[in-house]
């Protein structure tokens, strides 16, 4: 499990409108990397292009080149179904499924694609990914209860546990602590760091504690102006960026003097 | 000799937050005032109940602003003014609909019997005991095709509009063809399945499948917009979670959004049912008329309640109150069947809503 992933002039358009442009990175397998930059700067958007979800929207495009495992991403005759299903996302604002109990949204990823198992297979999913998600102390009880009684921050593991139930290779994050409150974010920072040792994770954040606290490597977006594309600025070890930062933009946006 | 001013603290007058209000029963003194304005005005009018009444409204309407006013100022005078017109307002829709109720009831109900629902009007003459199963039946069968035709068609319809067709050109005009489906008068539906079944079995051609036909022609419109509400009301977040996990469009849609929308949809539907049962139009045209039991959808006429009240009512035959009687006790028969779909309506959207209980 856990795959690099390689990207390679990355331009993303909405339409005629170019969003993000020349990107080029190399996230490392097993390890957290943290995209960090102001709101509209296209941290989601390049997130969202990882895994192909970005062309969800209408008229959304890539062109350039995502390679994981030395396949292209959006090379010819690639299946954005089988691409997703090898690379996971968590979203911003929980969003279990509210006609399934916490034990189906659990296996949604299994069932939704129709996958036969026995039920003592399906329990053991179940345990084994609730236990990574932190969550099987408290919800063991009741299983068979709607997702949506849960709390936020139970809700948002849940999201976690369903998203890691079906194995895949990486982990995108978009802002998985934006809507809980600090509780609720430490136990997910927590849980980072554990499945750090299994996954390849990605995690977008406004929030540069979080960055700092979570990730090994962090990149920083910005935008050149109002209109402009996005674009990355830097992509160094997170230890570099916070305390010694290659470029002014960055220091400026982490100590607060943005502009 | 100069001194630092400060700039003087300006003086504000007092903050007033209680004043002269109406007692809590002034709007009940209001309308027994204004009926006594209203029954004496008509006596001294010779006016009947009516308008002893419609004077009784316009003088609640004026009196109780005018008392607010003198009392309590112009800003509650208003707000009692509107608050009036509100009450009016919701007194004209009640009083036709309690009317109808209690006369459909009162005239409806002699009929009802065990009889009446098992006898058919073959061979019924004068007052000798008949009945409605014939138009029962008709009614049931009829409904059921009309339902199974055009729940399917409404809800892939409305699954294209939300989850393929998105601002497309098509999808645009779809909308549009829908909305003026909605407003065909249902004689043209009903003329339309006619022309559509001579064309395959000639001039003069009378089956109960017609009048189904005729009947989806005016629910698939009803049950495409309120599918399509249903459908965009499932958060887009749920999909994309869906997405997410790699799960295909197709089973995105049938097991995520489909389920999360079920009970508007299957409400919707209900309401759908409830809108056509009583068509008389189209039926008089395409079912037509007969006083026997018929089973069979594709042959033969077929007799339905709205149709079985209309010649009860128009062609009664002799003595004409039996055949009346019949006729009210049709029409109650058929409100009550509305009124248990709505019901339902409400009971399975329960069911099936989305629980959030911990």
């Amino acid at each position: 499990m856990a795959k690099s992933i390689d990207v390679s002039d990355l331009d993303i358009y909405y339409g005629d409108f170019l969003a993000v442009q020349g990107v080029n990175m190399t996230i490392r397998a097993r390890s957290v990397t943290a995209f960090i930059g102001p709101s509209g700067c296209g941290k989601s958007t390049y997130l969202r292009s990882l895994n192909r979800m970005h062309e969800v929207i209408p008229g959304a495009r890539v062109e350039g080149k995502i390679v994981v495992d030395g396949q292209d991403l959006y090379g010819n005759g690639v299946d954005p179904v089988a691409v997703r299903r090898q690379i996971g996302m968590v979203f911003q604002r929980p969003n279990p499924f509210p006609t399934m109990s916490i034990y189906d949204n659990v296996l949604a990823g299994n069932r939704l694609n129709a996958k036969k198992m026995k039920k003592s297979e399906a329990d053991t999913i179940v345990e084994r990914s609730l236990k990574g998600a932190n969550l099987w102390g408290e919800v063991k009880d009741r299983l068979g209860k709607p997702g949506m009684g849960l709390s936020g921050g139970q809700q948002q593991r849940l999201c976690i546990a369903r998203a890691i139930a079906v194995e895949p290779e990486v982990l995108l994050m978009d802002e998985p602590c934006s809507a809980l409150d600090p509780i609720s974010t430490s136990a997910i920072e927590d849980l980072i760091h554990e499945l750090k040792s299994q996954y390849t994770i990605v995690i977008v954040t406004h929030n540069m504690q979080q960055a700092a606290r979570v990730s090994d490597e962090t990149g920083f977006f910005n935008l050149k102006g109002a209109g402009q594309p996005g674009h990355l600025v830097e992509f160094n070890p997170t230890e570099k960026v916070f305390a010694n930062p290659d470029n002014e933009a960055t220091e400026a946006y982490i100590s607060g003097r943005f502009g | 000799m100069t001194t630092l001013e400060k700039n003087p603290t300006p003086v504000r007058e007092d903050m007033p937050l209680s004043g002269p209000r109406l007692p809590a029963y002034a709007p009940l003194l209001a309308v027994v005032a204004a009926i006594a304005v209203g029954g004496a005005l008509a006596l001294v009018l010779g006016a009947g109940v009516v308008a002893a009444a419609f004077l009784a409204i316009v003088a609640f309407v004026v009196l109780l602003p005018l008392w607010s006013r003198i009392v309590e100022g112009k800003r509650s005078a208003v707000d009692r003014l509107v608050a009036a017109l509100v009450w009016v307002a919701l007194l004209a829709a009640i009083v036709p609909l309690v009317s109808l109720i209690w006369t459909v009831v009162s005239k409806g109900a002699p009929a009802l019997s065990a009889d009446f629902f098992t006898y058919s009007m073959r061979s019924v003459f004068g007052d000798a005991q008949g009945g409605i199963y014939h138009a029962l039946i008709g009614t049931v069968l009829v409904t059921i095709a009309a339902t199974i035709i055009s729940v399917p068609i409404g809800i892939f319809t409305a699954i294209y509009l939300v989850e393929y067709g998105t601002g497309s050109r098509l999808a645009r005009s779809i909308t549009f063809l829908v909305d003026v489906m909605t407003g065909i008068p249902s004689i043209v539906a009903g003329l339309f399945a006619y022309a559509l079944f001579v064309l395959f079995f000639g001039p003069g051609v009378r089956m109960g499948f017609g009048g189904s036909v005729a009947l989806s022609l005016l629910m698939i419109p009803v049950v495409v917009r309120s599918t399509e509400e249903m459908l965009k009301l499932v958060p887009g977040e749920l999909r994309e979670a869906a997405y997410a996990l790699g799960v295909p469009k197709w089973r995105t849609i049938t097991k995520v959004v489909l389920p999360t929308a079920m009970s508007g949809i299957v409400t919707g539907v209900t309401l759908a049912i409830a809108r056509v049962i009583g068509e008389t139009a189209p039926l008089l045209i395409i079912a037509g008329k007969t006083d026997s039991v018929n089973f069979n959808l594709f042959d033969e006429r077929m007799a339905t309640l709205p149709v079985f009240i209309y010649y009860s009512y128009t062609q009664p035959g002799l003595p004409a109150s039996a055949g009346h009687e019949r006729a009210w006790g049709a029409a109650l028969v058929l409100i009550a069947i509305v009124m248990i779909l709505n019901v339902l309506a409400r009971v399975i959207g329960k069911a099936f809503a989305p629980k959030t209980g911990r």
